[in-house]
C-alpha cells in the first residue's frame, strides 16, 4: 500500500482530490466548523476556496494535509485515503504555502528550499541542482540568492522563496493559504501573474484559500464560494459565478460591478480582435494577451474609442468600444434569461 | 545537450556574486566586545599590585597567597559551572515540556519561583540538613535557586517564535522532534542563553554563602574577612568574585554568539 502510495504521490503532475462529507467539530462547540463538505477537485486545476472569515475555508484546506484532523468523512488524494497515510510523509508530498510565508530565518535560502528534499533523503548533488533550478524558476538569480538569509530579502522575494520551497520535491498538489496576502498590491499582482505562468507548465492540483474575491476570480479555474460551516454556496468557474451567482449570498460576495470584473477574465486573443487600425497620435496600445479590462482602461484613460493590440511591436488587431457595448447587451440578455430560468426551478439552498 | 557534469551551473554564476553579499553580514566581534575583559584585567591587576606592595598583616599575608587564591578561584569556577550545567540540564527540558503540555506551566513556574523566593542561605541550610555538607549539596541548593531564569527564558524563547514558522515547519512534513530541534531550539538560542548567563552570574555571586557548609571557593576568603574584620582580605575576595562574575558572563556572551545561528544574529 505505502509503496504504491509513494510512487503515486511522487509523480510531479497533479492528482485529483476528493472530499466526502468531511466534517470538523471542535470540542465544546455545538456548531461544526466544517460541516459535511463534499467536493471533487480535478488533477491540475486550481480550486479557490473563498468566503468570509470564519467560514471554515482554511480549516477545510488544512484537513487535506491533516494539519487538522477531520472529525468524520473521507479525503482521497488520487486513490489514497489520506487518513490511511502517515501524516508526516503525507505532508512532505504536498506543497504548503501560507500568508506568513514562514521561511526559517536561521537557514540560508538554499537550505530553506532544500528542506523537504533533504527529509526525503535526496542526494546532495541532486538537491543543489534542484535549488538552483527552483530559484531560476521563480525569477531569482541562484548565485545571488542561495547563500542569503531570509531577512536579507524583500517581502515579494521571500514569498517567491516560499513558493519555490513548496515546489522543491515536485509535489503533485499544493495547498496555498492567502499566499499573496502579505505583500503590497503591485507585488501581489506580479506574484499572481508569475504563479499563473508557472502553473501553466507545472499543472499542479492546487487548493487556494483567499477572502479576496478578485483574487479568486483571477487565480481560480473554479471557485468554491463558502458560507459558514464551509457549506458550498456555489462551485463553478469564475465566468459562471460572475454571470449567474447562485443566490444573494454569492451575489453579495461577488459585489458590485460583476461585469467590469468579468472583463479581467477575458484575455485578448487574435481570433476575437477587430482589424488593425492605423497608428495615430495618442491612440492607446495594449499587448496581445492583456485583458479586456486593460483595453477598456486604456480607452477610458486616453479618451479614444479604440485601442491597438500589439504583438512584437506590430499591431495585430484592435478592440473597439462599440463592439464591447454590442456584446454587453447580448450578454445581459443571456444573463437575464439564465436568472429567470433558475428562479423558475427554485433553488432549495437559497 | 550539454553534460551538466562538465560545466556545473552552480559555479558559473559564483565569482563576484557572493562577495557582493558578504559585507551585509555583521562582524561577529568588534572592539566594544573587549571592553569588559580589559576593565576586569585592569581591576584585578591593580588589586594584585596593591596586595603585593601594601603593608599587610602577617595573617592576611599568610591567607592570601597566590596559590590559595588561585585554588579558591578554580573551586569557585567549578562550583559555578556545575550549578549552571545542572540548571541547563533541568530547565531546558522542563521548559520544552511546558510548551508542549500547557498545564505543566503553572506547576513548573511555582516550583522555580519558590526556589528563587526562598532565601538562598536558607536553601543551602535545608539541603545541608537533609543531606550533607560540601561541594555537591551546595551545587544542588544553588541549582534550585538559579533554575528560574533559564526555565522562564526557555518558555519565552519557544513561545515567541512566529506561529507562521512553526506552521510552515509542520505543514512541510517535519516531525514534532524535527520542528523542536531544527527550528524551535535554534531560534530560541539567544533567549535561552540570556537566561543561562543570568543563572551563571547568580551562581557566582551566591556561591560564597556555601562557605557555611564547606563548599569552598572564594567564599572562604570573603567570609573570613568579614567575620574577622580583615578589610583588605574581604575587599580583595569581593572584588575577585565580582570580576569572576563579569568575566564568566562575558564568556557566556561569546558562547551565546557562537551558538546563535548566523541568519538571526
Amino acid at each position: 500500500m505505502s509503496e504504491r502510495t509513494n510512487r503515486h504521490l511522487e509523480s510531479g503532475a497533479g492528482l485529483p482530490i476528493k472530499l466526502i462529507d468531511v466534517t470538523k467539530t471542535y470540542p465544546g462547540m455545538t456548531v461544526n466548523a466544517v460541516d459535511e463538505i463534499s467536493m471533487e477537485i480535478e488533477a491540475g486545476e486550481i480550486v479557490v476556496l473563498v468566503g468570509p472569515s470564519g467560514c471554515g475555508k482554511t480549516t477545510t484546506m488544512r484537513m487535506i494535509n491533516r494539519l487538522i484532523e477531520p472529525t468524520s468523512g473521507q479525503i482521497f488524494i488520487g486513490d489514497d485515503d489520506v487518513m490511511g497515510l502517515n501524516e508526516v510523509e503525507l505532508r512532505r508530498r504536498i506543497g504548503y504555502v501560507i500568508q506568513q510565508i514562514g521561511l526559517f530565518p536561521h537557514l540560508t535560502i538554499a537550505a530553506n528550499i532544500a528542506l523537504v528534499p533533504r527529509m526525503l533523503k535526496w542526494e546532495r548533488k541532486r538537491i543543489a541542482e534542484r535549488v538552483d533550478e527552483l530559484l531560476a524558476l521563480v525569477g531569482l538569480e541562484p548565485g545571488d540568492f542561495r547563500d542569503r538569509y531570509p531577512r536579507q530579502l524583500s517581502g515579494g522575494q521571500q514569498q517567491r522563496i516560499g513558493v519555490a520551497r513548496a515546489l522543491a520535491a515536485d509535489p503533485p498538489l499544493m495547498l496555498m493559504d492567502e499566499p499573496f496576502g502579505a505583500v503590497d498590491p503591485i507585488t501581489r499582482e506580479r506574484l499572481q501573474n508569475e504563479f499563473l505562468g508557472l502553473q501553466e507548465q507545472l499543472k499542479k492540483t492546487i487548493v487556494f484559500v483567499t477572502h479576496d474575491f478578485d483574487e479568486a476570480i483571477k487565480m481560480g479555474d473554479r471557485i468554491a464560494v463558502l458560507r459558514a460551516g464551509s457549506h458550498i454556496a456555489q462551485l463553478a468557474s469564475p465566468e459562471e459565478i460572475l454571470r449567474s451567482p447562485a443566490d444573494d449570498f454569492v451575489a453579495g460576495f461577488v459585489g458590485e460591478a460583476a461585469t467590469l470584473k468579468s472583463l479581467a477574465l477575458h484575455r485578448l486573443a487574435k481570433d476575437d480582435l477587430a482589424p488593425p487600425v492605423e497608428e495615430r497620435a495618442g491612440l492607446p496600445e495594449v499587448p496581445l494577451g492583456a485583458s479586456l479590462r486593460d483595453a477598456v482602461d486604456a480607452m477610458l484613460e486616453s479618451g479614444h474609442d479604440v485601442v491597438r493590440v500589439m504583438e512584437n511591436g506590430q499591431s495585430c488587431g484592435s478592440v473597439r468600444m462599440s463592439d464591447l457595448l454590442a456584446r454587453g447587451s447580448k450578454a445581459a440578455a443571456n444573463g437575464a434569461a439564465a436568472r429567470a430560468g433558475s428562479a423558475e426551478t427554485g433553488d432549495p439552498s437559497s | 545537450m550539454v553534460d551538466p557534469s562538465i560545466t556545473p551551473p552552480t559555479e558559473t554564476t559564483r565569482p563576484g556574486r557572493t562577495a557582493a553579499v558578504s559585507p551585509e553580514r555583521p562582524r561577529l566581534f568588534t572592539w566594544r566586545d573587549f571592553v569588559i575583559p580589559l576593565v576586569v584585567a585592569a581591576a584585578v591587576g591593580a588589586e594584585v599590585y596593591y596586595l603585593n606592595t601594601a603593608d599587610l598583616s602577617k595573617i592576611v599575608e599568610a591567607q592570601m597567597t597566590f596559590d590559595r587564591i588561585m585554588d579558591s578561584t578554580v573551586e569557585h569556577i567549578q562550583l559555578a559551572l556545575a550549578v549552571t550545567g545542572l540548571v541547563l540540564a533541568i530547565a531546558i527540558p522542563l521548559g520544552v515540556a511546558v510548551t508542549r503540555v500547557r498545564w505543566l506551566e503553572p506547576v513548573a513556574l511555582l516550583v522555580a519561583n519558590t526556589g528563587q523566593a526562598v532565601p538562598s542561605i536558607g536553601l543551602v541550610a535545608i539541603v545541608a540538613l537533609l543531606w550533607d555538607i560540601g561541594f555537591w549539596p551546595v551545587v544542588v541548593a544553588l541549582t534550585l535557586f538559579a533554575v528560574l531564569p533559564v526555565l522562564r527564558n526557555t518558555i519565552v524563547g519557544l513561545d515567541q517564535i512566529d506561529l507562521g514558522i512553526k506552521d510552515a515547519a509542520r505543514g512541510m512534513g517535519m516531525s514534532p522532534s524535527g520542528v523542536l530541534f531544527r527550528v524551535e531550539l535554534p531560534l530560541a538560542v539567544p533567549v535561552i542563553a540570556a537566561g543561562a548567563r543570568t543563572a551563571l552570574v547568580l551562581a557566582v555571586a551566591t556561591i560564597p554563602i556555601g562557605y557555611f557548609v564547606g563548599a569552598g571557593g572564594l567564599g572562604d576568603q570573603l567570609m573570613q574577612g568579614i567575620k574577622l574584620s580583615r578589610n583588605q582580605q574581604m575587599f580583595a575576595a569581593a572584588l575577585f568574585v565580582a570580576c569572576l562574575a563579569l568575566i564568566l558572563d562575558w564568556l557566556g556572551g561569546v558562547v551565546e554568539r557562537l551558538l546563535t545561528p548566523a541568519g538571526i544574529r
